[in-house]
């Protein structure tokens, strides 16, 4: 056992304690070490779902069959949807830069429990092996949407029962962390660290976890009746047996919509991290993003229904649920006006994460104002379940999320293994990412529009130009993420040893060494000004 | 060590709050013999309310809590009956 | 990681403990939440079915199970006071009476479900979709509900037994109790439950 009071610098990734090898990273209560495993799972599990959607685009090609049946591409869909949704976006940047950096923007040691992080680990491990076992199991992978929409998810001979309990069961850990989150930041906070000297992250992770446990438990009920429905024959869905279609959509959407929050409000506080520090200048407008990140997870609670106009709702419960959703646009656009106001006068740097950040601002721009459009009744109902509801949330969710992500990635990375990438290859996949991704996606906006539904494996030969531009994006979009991988893996092993702050940031976490050492701080911080004070 | 600031909350009291709890159980079973026709689920949530109201301040030590968690307490009751109203914005009006 | 572990179990805090166990209830609460939002939705459209369902229901028992619970939910309150007072001997005692409640109710849940069953009202049962739509939905719902309460007493005697032993070995003591602070909330919050349930299944008019 090594002496407890050891001044001397150990980075966490050399660190050996009780447990050797292997294990010194299972058993490990360091809130890193769990940071960085789910950074490789969600990158293994993000590049299955990748694969899943380009081999989709292959089908898309060319109208009729062209590399599969229906049927499978039913399954595809539906898993691609089960993966990229729940095991992906959803913890995505929560788990993975919350958890390394949370702690040391508040100045804390760990989080608040750190034993819960690590069963929250492993039982999201559990939940995608659960998931994924669906595609290999007799029945064949479940073919309802990762919506699981009833009756349709009441009937179908497929896998459906193995997928919903492992959506529930990756709720359960959701939930965990959101939890052990929140007691983080109410409870840890370093001496002075009032919650308005929170850097803006930590506002969006505190946000996100509420969402997360308030909202998934809702889905994890509705899941259970699915089940039980499935196995019994209760009916509280099937119309046939009594039950109420849309009663399923609203206890879904109750969850799900609020789950979009739980992707996009994490990306929104990375992208308030790193557009001061480019810029070199105090963000502007610090409590107005703060709290819209708040108010987008108030609200985002009260607007499910706009996914359900076309559902056989009420005509008052249409407007009502049109009316929020124009009202939660507010929040998000504060948070691009403010993010653009920073930018005004400081001295831009455009290394990566800038870059990022600005393809960041430049899709969900899009993807938002595309949103408005769908919460809109009357154009509603003539693009729902088009390709234009893909393409306007793969702007949100992957233009978003996504680049945010790979902003985060690039902005964090010297941070986690004290080294640095090569910066002229990342910007190349940078450029090659931004262009395959709109030429993948912007033509499903016009393929919407001119009435072409999601989820089908063919379509009439008129819109073939289309589908084939896109697929083209497809090849674009994933070379440029195989690229962009390679050089941050090359960069995570053999880079240039990266001092403690590369980027001149001015939160805690450049104040440290890098890699941090096991407990970030040697002294515990004691904080007396806001985090973005330059000059 | 003992960070623990919570407040001992005496056996008498304990006690009574619990007759209090009988005597509205008694109350919600006996007003089910008049025929309040539409209210009846009304008494009946708010008597549940007020039962849960006794349980959440004593047996839970509400009273003795920070102003933080009883306002978030009283957040989450909200919610979630917004989330009921909301969905019933639809029902109500098919 | 022992170093880790160590300055995990020295820094104790008991707020962040308690704090946890309430965001934990809130879930829970939100969890019963959907199933209550099902219910309403359903009792709003057949509430003649669940008027005549809630009547194969036996006031007598639900009545005997809500009091059996609301003393059960005083007495750990009281095995915490007890605990703070550093009177062992009484905690112990208090969370035994507790746990036998819970007993109690248990088995009047076990009588009332083998009485549906044998009228062949269960989920699954051949008898069950020739009911009326709302008879049927009233039952599953009613099985689905107290089922998973049900769950959550179990649960709670877990907890409950684990902090018997705890204070009996002294790893609870007057000093350091949260851990029974918080199993006595989770059996607050399956009281709480229950106190709107009850009327809600069994009283209904």
């Amino acid at each position: 056992m090594t002496e407890t009071k050891k001044i001397e610098y150990v980075s966490y990734l050399d660190r050996q304690g009780e447990y050797k090898g292997i294990f010194s990273w299972i058993f490990t209560l360091d809130h890193k070490r769990i940071g960085l495993m789910y950074l490789y799972a969600i990158m293994v599990l993000f590049f299955v779902g990748a694969i899943m959607g380009l081999l989709m685009r292959v089908e898309l090609i060319a109208p009729g069959e062209t590399i599969m049946k229906a049927q499978t591409y039913n399954g595809l869909f539906t898993v691609h949807g089960i993966i990229m949704i729940f095991m992906v976006v959803i913890p995505g940047l929560s788990v993975i830069f919350g958890n390394f950096f949370l702690p040391i923007l508040i100045g804390a040691k760990d989080v608040a429990f750190p034993k819960l992080n690590r069963l929250s680990f492993w039982i999201y491990i559990t939940g995608c092996i659960l998931a994924i076992s669906t595609q290999f199991l007799k029945k064949g992978p479940p073919d309802t949407g990762w919506s699981f929409y009833a009756p349709y998810s009441t009937t179908t001979g497929t896998n459906v029962i193995m997928a919903t309990f492992a959506a529930f069961v990756l709720g359960f850990s959701s939930i965990l962390t959101g939890l052990n989150f929140i007691v983080t930041i109410h409870q840890m906070r370093a001496p002075g660290m009032k919650f308005f000297n929170m850097p803006l992250f930590s506002w969006a992770i505190y946000a996100t976890a509420w969402t997360q446990l308030l909202a998934t438990p809702i889905i994890g009920i509705t899941l259970l009746m699915l089940i039980a429905e499935r196995l019994f024959g209760i009916g509280f869905f099937n119309p046939a047996l009594g039950g109420d279609p849309v009663l399923f959509q609203h206890l879904f959407w109750i969850y799900s919509h609020p789950a979009v929050y739980i992707m996009i409000l994490p990306a929104l506080g990375v992208i308030s991290e790193i557009i001061p520090t480019f810029c070199q200048k105090k963000i502007y407008g610090y409590k107005a993003i703060a709290f819209s990140s708040i108010a987008i997870a108030g609200v985002g609670f009260l607007v499910w229904g706009h996914h359900m106009f076309t559902s056989g709702m009420s005509d008052q419960a249409r407007w009502f649920f049109s009316l929020l959703t124009f009202l939660v646009a507010v929040p998000s656009a504060i948070k691009v006006f403010n993010w653009l106001a920073t930018m005004y006068k400081g001295s831009i740097d455009l290394k990566p994460p800038f870059l990022y950040a600005l393809a960041f601002i430049f899709l969900f721009t899009i993807g938002g104002t595309t949103g408005l459009l769908l919460g809109s009744v009357a154009t509603n109902v003539q693009v729902h379940d088009t390709a234009f509801v893909v393409a306007h949330f793969h702007y949100i969710i992957f233009g978003g999320m996504g680049f945010a992500f790979f902003g985060a990635i690039h902005y964090w990375l010297p941070k986690m293994y004290g080294r640095m990438y090569n910066m002229k290859r990342a910007t190349i996949a940078w450029g090659i990412n931004f262009v395959g991704f709109n030429l993948l996606y912007f033509p499903q906006f016009i393929l919407g529009f001119e009435g072409v539904p999601r989820r089908y494996y063919d379509y009439l030969p008129q819109f073939q130009t289309g589908q084939v531009i896109s697929t083209i994006g497809g090849f674009i979009l994933i070379a440029g993420l195989i690229l962009m991988v390679i050089n941050l893996v090359q960069g995570a092993r053999h880079g240039e040893i990266a001092p403690a702050n590369p980027w001149q940031g001015s939160t805690l976490e450049w104040q440290i060494p890098s890699p941090p050492s096991l407990e970030n701080f040697d002294e515990a911080p004691v904080i007396k000004k806001n985090p973005y004070d330059y000059k | 060590m003992a960070n623990n600031t919570t407040h001992t909350t005496e056996y008498k009291v304990l006690a009574r709050v619990l007759l209090v709890l009988m005597f509205f159980t008694f109350l919600t079973i006996s007003v089910t013999t008049y025929h309040l026709a539409a209210f009846s689920v009304t008494v009946a949530l708010l008597i549940a309310s007020v039962k849960g109201f006794f349980v959440l301040t004593y047996f839970m030590h509400l009273k003795y809590e920070s102003t933080l968690l009883r306002i978030l307490v009283a957040m989450i009751f909200v919610l979630y009956a917004v989330i009921i109203l909301i969905t019933f914005i639809d029902y109500a009006f098919r | 990681m022992s170093e880790n572990v160590k300055h995990i179990e020295v820094h104790r805090d008991d707020e962040a403990a308690k704090l946890g166990m309430w965001l934990f209830i809130f879930t829970e609460l939100l969890l019963f939440g959907g199933l209550f939002l099902v219910y309403s939705v359903f009792r709003a459209k057949y509430p003649a079915n669940f008027h005549e369902g809630s009547l194969e229901l036996s006031v007598t028992i639900g009545a005997i199970n809500t009091i059996a619970l609301l003393f059960s939910s005083m007495t750990i309150a009281m095995a915490l006071t007890a605990m703070q007072k550093n009177n062992k001997k009484l905690a112990m005692q208090l969370i035994a009476i507790t746990l036998l409640m819970a007993t109690v109710f248990l088995f009047n849940k076990y009588i009332e479900w083998s009485a549906k069953f044998e009228h062949g009202l269960y989920p699954g049962s051949p008898l069950m979709p020739h009911l009326d739509r709302g008879h049927l939905l009233y039952f599953s719902l009613y099985f689905f509900m107290t089922g998973l309460h049900a769950l959550h007493i179990i649960v709670g005697m877990v907890l409950l037994s684990v902090c018997f032993f705890r204070v009996r070995n002294g790893g609870i003591h007057s000093k350091k109790y949260v851990q029974l602070e918080n199993g006595a909330l989770y059996w607050h919050l399956v009281d709480l439950i229950w106190i709107f349930l009850f009327p809600l299944l069994y009283l209904i008019t």
